[in-house]
């Protein structure tokens, strides 16, 4: 990167992708050709920077200027004056929310400030698609260190003594599981990397996958070579297209460059990647399922022990990690166990990135030290619940997480404190919700979610699960029980102690979380037919105020089952049984007359 | 041997290390309800998916409640398996089970041996607490088996047996979460897929999700018909067998009592396929002469080894998966099929019948054979040869509901012509008993010579594939043996690779041969009751005066009075067959 | 599935036989293998799996099961503008389920459907990663964020060609 004058990064995450950053890019790079820059300018399409509510996002280095908002036609003038001229383009410079003032720096905006990146340490600094920078920027030199200053057993114990714990979800201390692998006595053992991120509302490992590659070919083979494996698989979904473009190209260049293959760095050491698939299926993050579906089956889960470990891929010992766990490994090998422990809190060390999603001002990929409230992220990082709403809810851990509320918003993230407040770290999904959302119906969107992606195999989740979603459909439309609560409750508890794998085991837990939460308001869905978020259809009315309506007919006119009658400047009346609550009526309505009820 | 302690209910016990939890429990008289799990002993082979969670127990230091199928004895470990957590943990399990199972005990085929309706009762459950969606799924019924999937409970018993065991192929688990169900592909009908109609799903299903069609209302309706002669034939296994179902011990014979039985139902007739037994030897012995006395006068365009072709199952597996290979099994029918046309050609115009008006029964160990009666090759003008086949399992019942107390019924002999037999024919029944049986009269006739020990022990036995070189006379000849058609893809695979130098090969499709036939009482994959059966086989042929099918007096007087000469031309007509290619796609190509 | 009966052109077929041989027809590939057919035909017809079966000496049987197992394969051709809404929570929350009511209605489709036309099929997926744009709907390859009901009829006019 040194040789050139600037460098221009442009957002490569999918956020900004979609609103056009390639087109960002072309622009740019034309501009660049067309004032004779080619020497002097680089640019590049960058992985994650994280800040997705401001995307598409631009930063020009080395004075880390960050522009927000971009639009392919603002290129011309991003090279004429910040390149040409020096000048940096104000109109595009991020707005604190609070003073007004323009900011140019990402270190002083709010949202990056409490952020600590190592997962995410090169993420948005370099280009993904040369390994050059990355080695610039430090990779494979922990690989390297590893292979000729190291033995296996040390290098575990480094990781063991950093306090790593894994990142999928369930936080099983890494450097245990890299143990287990290693005394499992075999001629043919696998490192396998879970990039099958499912999790609805997440995509921390997509955006590290994307925006640093190397990353995680670097820390298969210090694996492969802790445990004594010679062959690494990534387990990647196929609707990660650039993620798959991405690492296919890093491993082709760490080949190329010796970092992967026979004899690696002349130390006699072999090891290389080969990629598989998966094709939507949730329950393959569970790693026996995952394994089952790398060998070309259906991704059932099975019966653990026996563990991967001692039998996994092809009933060859396999140890499985997630992509961020992964992505951590390097770093602690260069930095040692000492400073990786130093951060987070007693049992979890080190940091943990979230994809911060919802009714939130900022939405975005955080990585925040372990510890952190998550007060600290939903109100400083986050910004605060988004259009002033009132914050009702986040929600960690998808599909096996739980809704925690203003009374645990102290909590500091951590695998135990999250826990205890009754929900779980999950693999990085973090979802704020505000009072228009209504929690039984949450929870029956991850128990849809659930019945959606179960595969079927087992009885608890198969049947129970279907039945909890059904008794909560009862529910959010105002035919439950009292006695549908209880059972609810009971056929949680029985399908988390019987259930076969970690997907069922968990499946109940937003039901839970949200009965232990808001019991108050699944016993309105209930004994009084309402909804107070006014989220379920079939327990809300939309009803005209007469005192604002003006009777201007737009409501009428856009009706589409003419459901609303009334007379020209007279206040309009709802046929509610006619009334489909499409909501057509309330978003037409420029008096904010119609109310829901 | 190594053992671990453990304690199960506050029970000391010491098992071998590997054992589960749950064979444990039932070693030392503690019993766990299980459902899905089945250990198919004689194959070696155990259905353990720990999916149904029927069998769970508390291990303490455990979170989870633990299947006892599937977790293995640790020493020091401490089991509950009746505590109340399990136990509203498990009548939960249940209950979730059946509130997605039609409650159509009444009318259910299974009903009385239905796994799911037992766990129901002794659980004492009276309501469904879950209600809910229910699965729909059309009826699938082919020839031989019906499919009721809205019963299916997902153990996947059947899936281990048509997979791991048979390498059929015809059912997969399909779909997923709440509508996955075990299925042919693209959820069509048996009939579509590669099924032989071994029935050895239908043998271990716990449910009524997949049963045999049931014939009996036919047969009652065509014995209280006075225009027609219903006969009828029953197969060599029936006979270790149906006393199973009457509370005998395993490998009790009822030869006797079941010629009682089947005349107090009514038949007019009652024979013995055991005649069309030692038919077959006579045809397939004299067609395996006819091979082998080519192949070594030098003829190397003969087709060897040959093959059995008795088990109907077994040829639907090669017309599917080896069609290549259909010109080398023998082109002799099966005993039931030569049965057929004996008696509505030759026996019906002795006794003065219309063939229209003799209705053919058989009773077979197998569900295949329901199937084969049904096959066109096998039918003169729409007429089929046999009409239609019971299994044992409908034959005990029709007993059952004729009111005969089977167990004190006197014995009797089959009628004459068709039901004389010789102990060659009884050994039809077990795997090894046909080709050693045509050994028995192929040595005689091929050396000239009278055969001394009768008693092939060489051919004998349960292992899976079996081979053995038989000298006749100077010449070796080389016999290989399968069972269960797993093991006989292996076989094949050698055939078709030219890897195998055997003159002669037996299969039989289901494991243990027709003895463990998808149509016999219900084993449970206990193997004692497969040993039991393959014992009172041999015991049976030892027993018997004649033990070589060419010194049946009665085959010798059909072929006087009728058929001329084995493989001669009306045997060629009446008593072989040909093979088709069934493994065709149905894909159009422009 | 049978009521969709198509025919194979001979190429096809060999354009699957040679990802099959592409795969060393190993069964394990099979889903290697299904990827790559998809990619071809947009879809797995019956034929499809048949051929797939054959080649990798695997029961067809057991290639349906995966196939009907994995949500990211179909048997049901798609249209000629794909159209998927994002139900991950982050969408969920912002009001996808409106979006994809609103498509239900315009199109006159149920999720899994394609319109008589054949021009726009509809389906839904699990996040996309683009949760800043929340509520976000994809056609084809082009992404559509920060989506109101009210948006979906102009963006449906688009491809109306």
């Amino acid at each position: 990167m040194a040789k050139y004058k600037y460098n221009v990064l442009v957002c490569g995450g999918t956020g900004c992708q979609s609103s056009q950053s390639a087109l960002i890019l072309e622009n740019l790079k034309k501009e660049v050709a067309a004032c004779n820059l080619e020497n002097d300018v680089q640019v590049i399409l960058a992985g994650c920077f994280g800040f997705c509510e401001k995307g598409p996002i631009v930063k020009i280095m080395p004075d880390n200027t960050f522009y927000v908002g971009v639009k392919p036609e603002d290129a011309k003038e991003l090279v004429a004056e910040h390149i040409i001229k020096g000048r940096k383009v104000q109109r595009l410079l991020y707005v604190d929310p609070e003073t007004q003032k323009h900011i140019d720096d990402s270190k002083h905006m709010d949202f990056y400030k409490k952020q600590m990146r190592i997962a995410l340490r090169n993420c948005g600094f370099l280009d993904p698609e040369n390994i050059d920078e990355t080695i610039s920027r430090g990779g494979y030199e922990a690989l390297g260190k590893v292979l000729t200053t190291m033995t296996p057993n040390e290098c575990i114990e480094v990781i063991k003594k950093s306090g790593l714990r894994g990142r999928g979800g369930a936080g099983f201390p890494t450097g245990t599981k890299w143990e287990f692998a290693s005394k499992s006595v075999n001629d043919q053992k696998y490192v396998v990397c879970n990039a099958d991120e499912g999790d609805p509302g997440a995509f921390m490992d997509r955006s590290i996958l994307e925006g640093d590659p190397h990353s995680i070919v670097e820390a298969m083979a210090i694996c492969g070579y802790c445990i004594g494996a010679n062959h690494g698989l990534i387990y990647i979904r196929a609707e990660y297209p650039l993620a798959i473009h991405r690492l296919q190209i890093a491993i082709k260049q760490a080949r190329e460059y010796g970092l992967l293959g026979d004899d690696i760095l002349g130390t006699g050491f072999n090891f290389d990647i080969e990629l598989r698939y998966g094709a939507g299926a949730f329950v393959c993050g569970e790693e026996t399922a995952l394994i089952h579906s790398m060998e070309g089956n259906r991704g059932e889960p099975t019966f653990k022990p026996p563990f991967p470990a001692v039998s996994g891929y092809l009933q060859k010992p396999t140890n499985v990690n997630n992509v961020e766990t992964f992505a951590n490994i390097p770093i602690i090998i260069t930095k040692g166990a000492d400073w990786y422990s130093s951060i987070g809190t007693e049992k979890s060390k080190g940091t943990k990135v979230f994809a911060l999603a919802g009714k939130i001002n900022n939405v975005g990929l955080i990585e925040v030290p372990m510890g952190t409230t998550l007060r600290e992220v939903v109100y400083e990082i986050g910004g605060g619940v988004k259009n002033g709403k009132k914050f009702k809810a986040v929600q960690t851990g998808g599909p096996s997480g739980g809704c925690l509320t203003e009374k645990d918003l102290d909590t500091p993230i951590d695998y135990e404190s999250l826990a205890a407040a009754g929900s779980i770290m999950g693999s990085g999904g973090m979802i704020v919700m505000d009072e228009d959302d209504c929690m039984v119906n949450i929870a029956k969107f991850y128990m849809g979610f659930i019945v959606d992606e179960s595969c079927g195999k087992c009885t608890p989740c198969r049947i129970g699960n279907k039945r909890m979603y059904e008794i909560l459909d009862k529910i959010t439309k105002g035919q439950g029980t009292m006695e549908d609560l209880e059972n609810l409750k009971y056929l949680a508890e029985v399908i988390k102690d019987t259930a076969l794998c970690g997907l069922g085991q968990t499946s109940p837990n937003p039901v839970l979380s949200t009965l232990t939460n808001f019991w108050d308001e699944y016993v309105e869905h209930v004994v009084d037919k309402k909804c107070r978020a006014g989220a379920c259809k079939d327990l809300m009315s939309y009803q005209i105020n007469p005192d604002k309506c003006k009777g201007c007919t737009s409501c009428a006119r856009h009706c589409p089952v003419n459901a609303i009658t009334g007379t020209v400047k007279q206040p309009h009346t709802i046929n509610q049984s006619l009334c489909i609550k499409c909501g057509t009526c309330k978003s037409v309505c420029k008096f904010n007359a119609i109310e829901i009820k | 041997m190594d053992t671990v302690k453990l304690v199960i209910d506050n029970k000391q016990i010491e098992v071998p290390k590997g054992t589960s939890i749950l064979n444990a429990a039932r070693a030392n008289g503690i019993y766990i309800p299980s459902l899905c799990y089945l250990n198919l002993n004689h194959l070696h082979i155990e259905n353990k998916p720990g999916s149904c969670r029927v069998c769970v127990v508390e291990v303490e230091k455990r979170r989870n409640l633990a299947p006892a199928c599937a977790t293995e004895c640790l020493e020091g470990m401490v089991v509950k398996t009746n505590s109340l957590r399990v136990l509203n943990a498990r009548r939960t399990v249940v209950e979730l089970l059946l509130s997605d199972h039609p409650a159509d005990c009444l009318l259910c085929p299974k009903s009385g041996k239905c796994e799911l309706q037992d766990l129901a009762a002794e659980m004492g459950i009276r309501h469904i607490t879950f209600k809910g969606e229910q699965s729909s799924y059309r009826k699938d019924e082919s020839p031989s088996i019906i499919r009721d999937v809205d019963k299916c409970v997902m153990c996947r018993r059947c899936e281990t047996m048509c997979n791991q065991v048979q390498t059929v192929g015809a059912l997969s688990a399909v779909n997923r979460g709440f509508g996955a169900v075990v299925a042919p592909a693209f959820e069509q009908d048996l009939i579509k897929s590669p099924c032989t109609y071994c029935g050895q799903c239908v043998a271990v299903c716990p449910t009524g999700a997949l049963t045999e069609v049931d014939n009996t209302t036919k047969l009652i309706r065509d014995l209280a018909d006075p225009t027609k002669t219903v006969i009828v034939q029953t197969a060599p296994a029936v006979r270790v067998a149906l006393g199973e179902e009457f509370g005998m011990p395993a490998g009790t014979i009822v030869t006797g009592k079941l010629a009682t039985a089947l005349r107090q139902i009514g038949f007019k007739y009652v024979f013995d396929t055991d005649f069309a037994a030692d038919l077959t030897i006579m045809e397939e012995g004299t067609e395996l002469l006819q091979r082998l006395g080519k192949y070594l006068n030098g003829d190397k365009t003969v087709k060897l080894p040959i093959m059995t072709s008795c088990c109907p199952a077994w040829v639907n597996f090669f017309e599917h998966n080896f069609p290549d290979l259909r010109d080398i099994p023998s082109t002799a029918r099966s005993p039931q099929q030569m049965f057929g046309p004996i008696a509505k050609n030759y026996f019906a115009k002795k006794i003065g019948v219309d063939r229209k008006d003799l209705i053919v029964v058989s009773i077979m160990p197998c569900l295949a054979k329901k199937y084969e009666c049904g096959r066109d090759e096998f039918k003169v003008n729409g007429d089929p040869d046999v009409n239609y086949s019971l299994s044992t399992r409908e034959l005990a019942h029709l007993i059952k509901q004729f009111n005969i107390d089977f167990k004190k019924l006197p014995d009797s002999d089959f009628d004459a012509p068709l039901g004389e037999s010789t102990g060659a024919a009884v050994i039809f029944g077990a795997t090894g008993g046909v080709i050693e049986a045509a050994c028995r009269t192929a040595y005689e006739l091929f050396t000239g010579k009278k055969l001394e020990k009768i008693d092939f022990n060489e051919l004998r036995g349960l292992e899976n594939v079996r081979q053995a070189t038989l000298d006749f006379n100077g010449t070796p000849i080389k016999i290989g043996i399968a069972h269960g058609l797993g093991n006989a893809r292996k076989l094949l695979e050698m055939v078709r690779e030219g890897k195998c130098d055997f003159q002669a090969i037996e299969i039989m499709a289901c494991p243990g041969g027709c003895i463990g036939g998808g149509g016999q009482p219900l084993h449970h994959g206990n193997s004692e009751i497969i040993k039991a059966r393959f014992n009172a086989t041999y015991e049976e042929d030892k027993n018997k005066p004649i033990r070589k099918s060419h010194e049946n007096p009665y085959i010798i007087q059909l072929y006087k009075e009728f058929l001329g000469e084995p493989c001669g031309e009306l045997s060629h007509h009446l008593l072989h067959t040909t093979y088709f290619d069934k493994s065709q796609l149905d894909i159009t190509i422009e | 599935m049978a009521n969709i009966k198509i025919t194979l052109h001979e190429e096809d077929v060999k354009k699957l036989n040679d990802v099959c041989n592409s795969f060393g027809n190993k069964p394990g590939e099979v889903i290697n293998v299904l990827h790559a057919a998809q990619g071809i035909f947009g879809y797995l017809p019956a034929e499809v799996q048949e051929i797939i079966a054959a080649n990798l000496h695997i029961p067809v049987a057991k290639v349906y099961g995966i196939v009907s197992f994995y949500s990211f394969f179909t048997m049901k051709p798609k249209g000629k503008h794909p159209i998927s809404v994002c139900l991950g929570t982050a969408c969920y929350v912002r009001g996808s389920e409106k979006i994809l009511e609103e498509l239900k209605k315009q199109l006159n489709i149920e999720v899994g459907g394609t319109t008589a036309d054949g021009k726009f099929s509809l389906s839904c997926l699990r996040c996309v990663g683009a949760c800043g744009l929340a509520p976000v709907m994809i056609i084809g390859d082009q992404t559509y964020g920060r989506v109101s009901p009210g948006m979906v009829k102009d963006i449906l006019a688009k491809y109306q060609d």
